[in-house]
């Protein structure tokens, strides 16, 4: 039974237990987090059976209820779905195992609700990730919204008006997209993704299906904070509590960039998409923007957790821009930038929030190099990252680099050549300003008073389950990277829709 | 017709994880200094001996290769120890040696703080420099090259002071930024080649390029190799970075981060284009006017400078042009004076910078102008100052004679009067910043001097042994390491396919 | 010409009202009036497509003898009907998420306009 109905497993078993924490963990607030962590983890072990599964079998296609799609909803498991899966349930693991930490020591969280809507987030996320079904899509992206919004209002004082500004793009965007899908279901007559796609060749020139695709793209869009909609997401992450910033943040957008993959290029068809709208020229040019804006922007920052927001919009360009390539090696490096930045930032994120436990703040200007002693793995585990991100080789960031430049060279794309390398400059201004800080005595004394910093070098580094989910996350970036290939071969380039 | 055959061999694999294996134990041992120091010797020993067992088959043309991961669908990072890389990689290993025992007189001699982050990326920077010396396609090249790139950081900023912070930033930012044109050179070399592995004599055969296109490619790859090779105006962050510490000048700014610039612009000119290409394209007369220009200038500039260092640094960007001049001749006397001056250049020069070290350890004293009645307390210091100088000169028994001699040999078989009237006029420059050096040194009397010895014997003997290296190798150029050879072997495979 | 626009006003209404509820999610400063505006444009993709049911002449889809099964000319799409009844949920759900946000943030700042809240969250501590 669990072999048949592996592909449905995933959101039923986060949504059953999302539901039953509050019950079960009414007395015994302990055990909510135990629950997280049994179903988080069969969430991995079930993402890994099915990625397994899909590279033997083919792609797979479950019937809800056993009813036949079009009329039915059905859960597709391809290797774009299930490797997307994977890593997001793979990152939400080691971010929720960190996660006991940050709970006990923030005051104004109550871990039971709040366990209990991470795990209604990962179900929207999982949802999204594995439908076949254009309504369910919008269900599923409207439950990990609403459990975003909540997740975010926690943090501190600026938070709630930081999640209703969300709230509100973000209730818009999907109500953008609800639009688009009741454009398609006017035309096409129904919600079922593949069904769509067998029928729309034959719409190609109604003006009613143009309008769907926009829509749909600005709804995901938003959802995926491409430049220019990217607003709600600096102060969501960076007002958001620890926790929270380091579970949206490397998979929030990406279910976005998934939903537009699947809509754009397995849905409607690549070559309708590029050649005879340019949906995805735009794509490109608007991710280039905003690779270049977000570098920018993150230079600005003076906290850490602003200048990483900033920097998600940057590298979220990337992925918009391997998609707007409309070439093998594009989306070759889309798909790996997903994996990519999901683990740097969720690394980023987390070393941020052991700055926060040991020192109170993650302000830029008021580190210094007692950090290092004091937390030399922590700091190492960001060196690690801060490289990655940069592009230096053989992290895993060098190598999304390498086939996004590749991709750009295919389709003789200078500008956007020349808009990757100078971002990777522009990352290594900002990064290495925070390593001069943490690695090197105070230089002058436009560096602000750290009073709280006691004078002893003795290390004094967080907790094992606090800092393991770090190292593991650092450590990956080396390890992806130099096998990189077999990720490429095995699964991504199973992925390449046809007419590419 | 050299054919060259290959086998299977983990020895250039070893010699790069070597360094990088001794890394932990440096970490772990760095409150016990002498295990600390044991673990960092031993490395560069074993290192060399793994080069020098390359050299055999080298010298027959028979590369060890090993492919270490596939990295990029069809491209793999693999090593290959050709003539070439065995040639540099024998030059970095070896002056490692001599380098750690230097490092381990200056810093204790300074009392220096953070000495285990300087051993332990110290050891990273000859992984990586071993690593581009045995790279077999571009992609590992440049992976190794970037890593390179981080690796030197910490060392060009050890003293943490603001000038160090400053040159470490400007380092970074000239290294990234030609780091980013190799990475855009490399993606456009696989699109149109769909194969990065060197070739001796060139990667484009039968492969057409448009002019255009091959113009923009190789102004890529020499703004991308270009900058560690200090060629002007892409030179400014290596006078800056005299900011590091001197054992740190010597080794990497005149030997391993230098000399991978200039090995990426022969790999380049020879290996990637081909000297066939390069000629028909013109593209060595592009190098050819920028080398020759750097000499010049490198020169005058160098006679501007008051701080020891600043001198040897634009000494140093003169010298690596040389090398790059005779790339850019296209002749078999030039290529070869130019690899073997990769080698010689690289003693004298790394005993001059010892010698600087060593004054500064010993006197505290940095400028040329305080260096007065320095030769007759450190006589051996200056002695083997006087050797390097002379052998930068170009005046025999030292082996900066026989590079600058093949190389104006070269520029007689290509007929290129204007490079040879450069290398004329830049040893009579070189004479010009060197010798007041030794006049003073010698022949004036210094004051506050009273009681000074020679510096500290960790200090001097490698600095005495470089410089006899650097006479010997002036009179039996294959002394010990076959260096005549093995830059003999790498001319006939470049060039050996035109004849 | 006539019929494109007579023929289609519970379209050309329901844009109507999304513009007006765009308008005031974007434009308006107030929090409560950002609310509201949100709130008509999700009401007002409601009314689109519960329009985009309608069929001329036909009635309600609840089997009627009169009519019987197989004529579905005669009776309404049901389909985007209750794809409403969910969208109309999470509406709800939305606003009461919105609703909690916007009394927590009067209570911490006393005031509900955003370009004041916006100046008094940058001033507080940042990170």
């Amino acid at each position: 039974m669990i072999i048949r109905n592996s592909a449905a497993l995933i959101p039923l078993i986060l949504l059953f237990t999302a539901v039953s924490i509050p019950i079960v963990a009414l007395k015994k607030k302990q055990i909510a987090f135990f629950m997280v962590m049994i179903a988080t983890s069969l969430s991995v072990i079930i993402s890994f059976y099915n990625i397994f599964r899909v590279l033997k079998v083919g792609t797979i296609h479950y019937h809800f209820g056993g009813w036949i799609p079009p009329i039915g909803i059905e859960y597709v498991l391809d290797p774009l779905s299930s490797f997307i899966c994977l890593v997001i349930n793979v990152i939400a693991l080691l971010v929720l195992i960190h996660s006991k930490k940050i709970i006990e020591m923030e005051s104004n969280i109550k871990s039971v609700p709040y366990y209990a809507l991470v795990l209604l987030m990962l179900t929207g996320f999982n949802g999204i990730v594995l439908t076949g079904d254009f309504f369910n899509l919008y269900v599923f992206l409207e439950i990990c919204s609403l459990a975003m919004y909540g997740l975010i209002s926690v943090g501190g004082k600026q938070a709630p008006v930081a999640a209703f500004r969300y709230l509100i793009m973000g209730a818009i965007g999907g109500s953008f997209y609800l639009l688009g899908v009741g454009f398609l279901y006017i035309k096409t007559g129904s919600l079922n993704m593949a069904d769509v796609r067998s029928i729309i060749p034959h719409l190609y020139d109604e003006p009613t299906v143009i309008v769907a695709i926009s829509l749909m793209v600005i709804g995901f869009g938003i959802k995926m904070a491409v430049f220019p909609l990217h607003g709600w997401l600096p102060d969501a992450y960076t007002y958001a509590p620890t926790t929270s910033s380091a579970l949206i943040a490397p998979t929030g957008t990406k279910i976005g960039a998934y939903a537009m993959l699947r809509t754009l290029f397995f849905v409607f068809g690549v070559n309708y998409v590029s050649k005879t709208l340019h949906i995805t020229d735009i794509l490109a040019w608007l991710s280039a923007i905003g690779i270049i804006y977000g570098s920018i922007m993150a230079i600005a920052q003076k906290g850490m957790k602003r200048m990483l927001a900033y920097s998600s919009v940057s590298q979220i360009g990337y992925i918009g821009l391997g998609i707007g390539l409309c070439n093998p090696l594009g989306l070759i490096g889309a798909v790996l930038h997903v994996m990519n930045h999901a683990i740097m930032k969720a690394c980023l994120f987390l070393v941020a929030g052991n700055y926060r436990v040991k020192l109170g703040h993650s302000n830029i200007f008021k580190l210094n190099d007692n950090i290092r002693k004091k937390m030399p793995w922590t700091t190492a585990a960001f060196t690690v990252a801060a490289l990655s991100m940069i592009g230096i080789p053989p992290t895993l960031g060098f190598f999304s680099k390498w086939y996004l430049a590749l991709g750009t060279i295919k389709n003789s794309s200078w500008i956007f050549l020349a808009v990757l390398l100078i971002s990777s400059l522009l990352n290594a201004v900002y990064f290495f300003r925070v390593l001069e800080k943490v690695y090197l005595k105070p230089m002058s004394s436009n560096d602000l008073e750290e009073p709280n910093m006691s004078k002893n070098s003795k290390a004094d580094e967080v907790s094992s389950s606090a800092l393991i989910p770090v190292l593991i996350l650092s450590v990956a970036l080396i390890i992806l990277g130099l096998l990189n290939t077999i990720i490429v071969k095995g699964i991504i380039e199973k992925m390449i829709p046809a007419g590419m | 017709m050299n054919i060259q055959s290959c086998y299977t061999s983990f020895v250039p694999l070893y010699a790069i994880l070597v360094s990088l294996l001794a890394v932990p134990l440096i970490i772990f041992s760095s409150k016990k200094k002498n295990l600390r120091e044991f673990w960092t010797i031993g490395a560069s020993l074993i290192k060399f001996g793994l080069v020098i067992s390359l050299i055999p088959n080298a010298l027959l043309n028979k590369t060890a290769e090993i492919s270490i991961v596939e990295i990029s669908p069809g491209i793999e990072l693999a090593l290959k120890a050709d003539p070439f890389g065995v040639f540099f990689a024998l030059v970095a290993s070896g002056l490692w040696i001599f380098t750690s025992f230097y490092s381990i007189g200056y810093v204790r001699g300074l009392k220096d703080k953070k000495q285990t982050r300087y051993f332990s990326y110290f050891a990273i920077c000859l992984s990586s420099t071993i690593g581009v010396a045995f790279a077999a396609n571009l992609l590992t090249f440049v992976v190794f090259y970037e890593i390179l790139t981080i690796a030197t950081y910490p060392l060009v900023i050890h003293k943490e002071d603001e000038k160090s912070i400053r040159a470490g930033r400007k380092y970074l930012a000239y290294t990234l930024t030609a780091g980013s044109l190799l990475i855009a050179a490399t993606a456009l070399t696989y699109q149109i080649t769909n194969n990065l592995d060197f070739k001796a004599g060139g990667m484009f055969k039968g492969i057409a390029l448009t002019p255009n296109m091959a113009l923009v490619l190789f102004l890529l790859f020499l703004g991308g190799v270009g900058v560690k090779a200090s060629i002007m105006p892409l030179h400014s962050w290596l006078p800056t970075a005299m900011a590091a510490p001197t054992p740190v000048s010597a080794l990497l700014h005149a030997v391993a981060v230098v000399k991978s610039g200039v090995f990426g612009i022969v790999r380049v000119a020879l290996f990637v284009f081909g000297p066939k290409l390069m000629y028909e394209l013109g593209l060595n007369n592009i190098l050819v006017v920028f080398a020759g220009f750097t000499i010049i200038v490198a020169s005058l500039m160098a006679l501007k400078q008051d701080n020891l260092k600043r001198r040897l640094a634009y000494s140093t960007i003169s010298h690596l042009s040389y090398i790059v001049l005779g790339t850019a001749l296209l002749s078999s006397s030039a290529i070869l004076g130019a690899i073997m001056h990769i080698a010689f250049h690289a003693t004298m020069k790394i005993t001059l910078f010892f010698c600087a070290g060593a004054i500064y350890v010993n006197l505290h004293k940095e400028n040329i102008s305080e260096l007065n009645g320095v030769g007759k307390v450190m006589p051996w210091t200056m002695g083997a100052f006087a050797v390097g100088s002379i052998g930068l000169t170009g005046i025999p028994p030292v082996n900066g004679f026989v590079s600058k001699w093949y190389i104006g040999l070269g520029a007689l078989q290509a007929n290129n009067l204007i490079a040879l009237i450069i290398l004329i006029i830049s040893g009579l420059l070189n004479a010009a910043y060197f010798f007041p050096i030794l006049h003073r040194a010698f022949f004036r009397s210094g004051e506050n001097l009273e009681g000074k010895k020679e510096a500290s014997p960790f200090m001097v003997v490698p600095l005495v042994i470089t410089a006899m290296l650097a006479v010997l190798l002036g009179i039996y150029p294959d002394f010990l390491f076959h260096f005549y050879h093995l830059a003999a072997m790498v001319v006939t495979n470049v060039l050996g396919v035109i004849s | 010409m006539i019929n494109f626009f007579l023929g289609h006003y519970g379209y050309w209404f329901a844009i109507l009202l999304m513009c007006l509820g765009l308008y005031g999610a974007i434009m308006k400063k107030n929090l409560i009036k950002k609310l509201i505006g949100m709130t008509i444009f999700q009401t007002a993709i409601i009314i689109f497509f519960v329009a985009s049911s309608s069929k001329w002449g036909a009635t309600v889809p609840i089997f009627d003898e009169k009519i019987g099964v197989a004529n579905t000319a005669k009776y309404i799409n049901p389909l985007p009907h209750t794809l409403m009844l969910t969208a109309i949920v999470v509406g709800v759900a939305t606003m009461g998420v919105a609703l909690a946000l916007v009394i927590t943030t009067y209570l911490r700042y006393k005031t509900l306009d955003e370009s004041v809240l916006l100046k008094r969250m940058k001033k507080d501590n940042d990170n």
